[in-house]
């Protein structure tokens, strides 16, 4: 049939430049530079690019640059080039569209309109080189109060807590959905940071357990990989519901992701596709996640914290109140924006909630139901820098996750095309070739780097506030602002406009 | 002695390696220059193996060998050892007689393109440190001691 | 203009605090004397004072100072104390000309005891300072222009706009006499001052005068709020002041550990502890990391059993403290307390967030 699409990307090289060194036409999983002998020139199909970089960032003389194809269509408002390409493909292949990562529409983008407060005279700020500034935070249930016995000893027992020595923890990402060598990267990281990694749904290769102080492992609905050892393994278990990219939908890793390692790992049948229900086929109520997340409990003789996450949909507040009661130790809210390896395109675009707006009329409504300071809340769905950090702790979350910021740190360049399994940056891939292309030993430095750069940034900017823990900053929505936003959005961020 | 050590499992293949060797031993020093107008083959080389699961390359240069049969077969006394046990190749009397190409055990000897001499690796003692090592995006070559913790 | 309530007003301030451990009563004049002394330290916006043991012949009772803006508020107010308490006495509280103090509400005090077998208090198992405190809060809430400043026993607190020492002068304070004195001076960064917004700020026995501006205002008021509370002046004072009435009263917290969560150890600092002691600490920290005051403060705060002052833990604000035979003194700066007690047993520093308690050292005669 008649491919209708154009090519999204042109590229353009300067034969000023370019040696013929090759180096493109071996780094290009796609196939799209290739050496033509006969005129010794260095050439591209244009069709095949994703806009990975992975060519423009290795030419060593700088010859390559891609744009995107300049193609016009007639002008249309309302049948743009976008929704016109989808349907010439969706007519040719008859299926669903998939697409990877997070939300790409120009949906509000709620950190970009808060502003922070500084202090001035009346309050000094606090240099965070010279005094002590705390980032540390525990995560877990808490009790009500604690209380002493007569002979003044702590009588209260304190449930189990996941102690992190910056807020910060890398998101679910699934062996199987990205490499091997991605996994060990973010595993290593972690243990040096003091943090957290989670495994994602696809189970724990046996040659990490070493890094489980660091881990939290996940039970998601395709329970892949999930037995006694392994719900033991890591710091605290977390029981996936949902994702931001993709509420209400399982998940589908592709038979030919399946290898050796991955199969071992994921206890599936090598080379089988491994398909994650929609929803969890024992929980069909909060009541059955209540006896979900005690059975975890019982098999990790309750000396784990468990973590629930949830895609932010309508209902979040509700819905997190709900898991609290039913005795989660943290409640993950996960924001429409955040990543994934494939999704139905429509869905990515369409479905849930922005984190910002999640995160605030959760931890109100917890805290108008007198339980937020029970329950941990961590909030996950594209956290930029170290400023979104500092804006999801003032509206209340006692950590962020961070994914797709991890990604990028190890090369990824959002190219959105997780899903072909061809990820020139060796980051969602399983074919060895490129899984080589990724060194744990540089890229976990890379996620150090990030991570610690982040944290003297968190840690100059509560100097600023006048703050020295970043416990003070949790919910003190007063250090916020918004910036171009309408009564109805402050209301629901619970905070005031800039000026006021 | 410190020489090259080359990592298959963390070779790209990408050749990144023989494009600044080039670099480093051409006249101009410039990469646009030394690869369009000088003809320098390069001292360090990608290999590619096929394994029935996957292709594996590795970076291929002079083990600068305690006992170099190169340095034996020479009949121009081009090829010598310097002080600092480095194998190095005199271009001023090599008479390209490609001795030392025939007795490499590792083919890590190059005859140059003009044919009038024979390129190898040096590890770029004139530039200051190996540029192949430098450049290498994925830390797949290193240099190393022969008693390197990394080796063992 | 909004007022002290509807907005969040930062100020600076001066405080000073003399206790006497024998329950030995003195007169207001030389708390006004050392309050005076700092008058740069305050801007004319602000004064106030708490006193304890000023009313002997009705400690029994808790005493209601409360503010009123008209008649009919007042009407209102007094309904409802006669509906939830029985009222022993009430009248004006005695006050003299200043010509400094202007734009002064009504002042009323009662003395009151909760008529606490209505709203089935006791089925939901409230005993009467639960009930005193939540009417209180009620008031203060519900009721526009009323406000309840003092509602302990035998205690009070007088307070208003002016300088402390005019607003003493206008309460009279040299005619009580107290165990236990407190004033603060207040510099508001922004007027209009309120009435209600000076301090000290109470709530039943608890008083609190506050020198700082905490940077944590808003965790730890939506964790107060969190168990009732309702900060309807949003001034720093009135959380800090909660947060003990939480902690110790509530939560039944030993007062020194109520202190640890407020001016929390640094975690490095816990690290180095041995381990049942760290687990106490963390276990601390953990819970109650929302009731962490950040910021820089020094405060003075009054209590059934005694005074405590405390700075915040990396001491952003002045504090000094000294001691004269059973006496101690307390304020922001020597000379205040030089000036009324120039031969001192001891004068010291306070670290940063080492509090400095000084408690009866008898129960008072019931």
């Amino acid at each position: 049939m008649l491919n209708m699409v154009p090519s999204a990307f042109k590229i353009i090289r300067d034969e000023n430049k370019c040696i013929q060194c090759k180096v493109c036409v071996k780094q290009c999983a796609n196939l799209v530079h290739y050496y033509d002998e006969e005129k010794d020139i260095v050439r591209a199909d244009d069709t095949k690019c994703v806009c990975c970089h992975r060519c423009v960032v290795l030419c060593p003389t700088k010859a390559l640059t891609i744009i995107n194809y300049p193609l016009d269509y007639r002008q249309n408002a309302n049948w743009t080039k976008n929704y016109m390409d989808d349907i010439y493909r969706q007519a040719q292949s008859g299926g669903v569209l998939l697409a990877s990562m997070g939300n790409p529409k120009p949906f509000p983008v709620y950190w970009d309109k808060m502003l922070l407060n500084a202090s001035q005279v009346t309050n000094p700020s606090i240099d965070p080189l010279r005094e002590p500034m705390e980032t540390k935070v525990l995560i877990g249930r808490k009790p009500e109060k604690l209380e002493y016995d007569k002979k003044g000893k702590l009588a209260t027992k304190m449930p189990p807590q996941v102690e992190l020595k910056i807020p910060i923890m890398f998101s679910a990402m699934s062996y199987g959905s990205i490499s091997r060598n991605a996994h060990e990267s973010l595993a290593r990281a972690a243990e040096e940071l003091g943090i957290c990694y989670n495994t994602g749904e696809g189970g724990l290769n046996k040659d990490f357990y070493k890094y489980g102080k660091n881990t939290i492992v996940q039970v998601a609905s395709g329970r892949f990989g999930v037995y006694k050892d392994y719900l033991n393994a890591g710091a605290a278990v977390e029981i996936k519901i949902g994702q931001g990219a993709k509420p209400g939908i399982g998940g589908h890793l592709p038979g030919e992701k399946v290898d050796e390692d991955v199969s071992g790992t994921r206890m599936i049948p090598l080379g089988s596709d491994a398909i994650s229900p929609a929803p969890h086929h024992d929980i069909y109520s909060i009541e059955d996640l209540r006896q979900l997340i005690f059975s975890l409990k019982e098999a990790t003789a309750y000396k784990k914290p468990i973590f629930v996450k949830i895609a932010a949909v309508h209902n979040s507040a509700a819905i997190a109140s709900g898991i609290a009661r039913a005795g989660a130790d943290a409640i993950v809210i996960d924001g429409f924006r955040g990543g994934t390896g494939a999704a139905p395109a429509r869905i990515r675009d369409n479905v849930g909630i922005p984190i910002e707006l999640a995160l605030a009329s959760i931890d109100q409504r917890l805290r108008e139901e007198g339980i937020r300071n029970e329950v941990s809340l961590i909030a996950a769905g594209s956290i930029r820098n170290s400023a979104d950090v500092i804006k999801a702790v003032a509206l209340g979350a006692d950590a962020v996750y961070i994914a797709s910021a991890a990604l990028i740190a190890m090369g990824c360049h959002m190219c959105h095309s997780c899903s072909v399994g061809k990820c020139n940056w060796g980051i969602a891939t399983q074919v060895p070739e490129l899984v080589r292309r990724l060194n744990p030993d540089i890229m976990y430095k890379r996620l150090v780097n990030l991570v610690s750069a982040w944290n003297h940034e968190i840690q100059e900017i509560l100097g600023g506030m006048g703050i020295n823990a970043i416990d003070s900053l949790r919910g003190n929505k007063l250090m916020l602002r918004g910036i171009d936003l309408n009564e109805k959005e402050l209301e629901v961020l619970g905070i005031k406009h800039a000026g006021e | 002695m410190k020489r090259i050590y080359a990592f298959e499992d963390k070779c790209l293949g990408c050749g990144l390696c023989e494009v600044y060797c080039r670099t480093a031993h051409s006249k101009s020093k410039d990469i646009i220059k030394a690869h369009k107008e000088e003809n320098i083959v390069s001292g360090i080389s990608i290999e590619e193996i096929m394994s029935p699961k996957s292709a594996f390359y590795f970076a291929l240069q002079c083990r600068h060998c305690k006992d170099p049969k190169c340095v034996k077969a020479c009949i121009s006394g081009a090829m010598y050892k310097d002080e600092n046990d480095i194998v190095r190749n005199n271009k001023d009397k090599c008479v390209a007689c490609l001795s030392c190409v025939l007795v490499c055990p590792f083919g890590a000897i190059k005859k140059n393109t003009d044919g009038k001499a024979v390129s190898k690796c040096d590890l770029c003692v004139e530039v200051g440190s190996p540029v192949c090592v430098e450049n290498c995006p994925n830390e797949a070559i290193k240099l190393l001691d022969e008693d390197s913790e990394i080796l063992k | 203009m909004l007022r002290e309530g509807e907005l969040r007003i930062p100020s600076g301030c001066s405080i000073s605090g003399i206790i006497n451990k024998d329950r030995k009563r003195i007169s207001g004049e030389n708390i006004i004397k050392s309050i005076a002394l700092m008058h740069d330290r305050s801007n004319g916006l602000g004064g106030g004072f708490a006193a304890y043991g000023i009313y002997p012949q009705y400690k029994d009772f808790y005493a209601l100072h409360i503010f009123y803006e008209g008649l009919s508020i007042k009407m209102k107010v007094e309904e409802f104390l006669d509906k939830h308490f029985e009222i022993e006495s009430a009248g004006n509280i005695p006050t003299r000309v200043v010509a400094s103090i202007i734009n002064k509400p009504m002042i009323w005090r009662y003395f009151v005891r909760p008529r606490i077998y209505l709203e089935n208090a006791k089925e939901r198992q409230m005993d009467e300072d639960e009930f005193t405190s939540q009417c209180v809060i009620k008031i203060n809430k519900d009721f526009n222009g009323a406000y309840v400043f003092s509602s302990g026993k035998n205690m009070g607190s007088f307070k208003g706009v002016g300088y402390p020492e005019d607003i003493g002068d206008f309460f009279m304070l040299d005619t009580y006499k107290a165990y236990t004195w407190t004033a603060h001076g207040r510099f508001p960064t922004n007027t209009p001052g309120w009435w209600g917004g000076a301090h000290p700020f109470t709530m039943l026995d608890w008083s609190v005068v506050h020198n700082g501006e905490i940077s944590s205002y808003d965790t730890n008021r939506r964790f107060v709020e969190m168990f009732g509370y309702n900060c309807s002046l949003q001034t720093d004072t009135e959380v800090i002041t909660y947060l003990f009435d939480l902690l110790v009263r509530k939560q039944k917290l030993p007062l020194e550990k109520a202190i640890t969560i407020m001016c929390a150890p640094f975690w490095d600092d816990i690290e180095r502890e041995y381990d049942d002691i760290k687990m106490e600490l963390k276990s601390l920290r953990a819970v109650y990391s929302s009731a962490l005051i950040n910021g820089p403060f020094s405060i003075l705060v009054g209590f059934e059993k005694g005074l405590l002052a405390l700075n915040d833990r990396i001491k952003l604000r002045s504090l000094v403290a000294a001691q004269k035979g059973e006496t101690v003194y307390v304020a922001s700066e020597e000379s205040a307390i030089r000036l009324i007690c120039p031969d001192l047993d001891k004068v010291w520093s306070p670290k940063g967030g080492e509090p400095v308690i000084a408690l009866y050292n008898n129960e008072e005669e019931k």
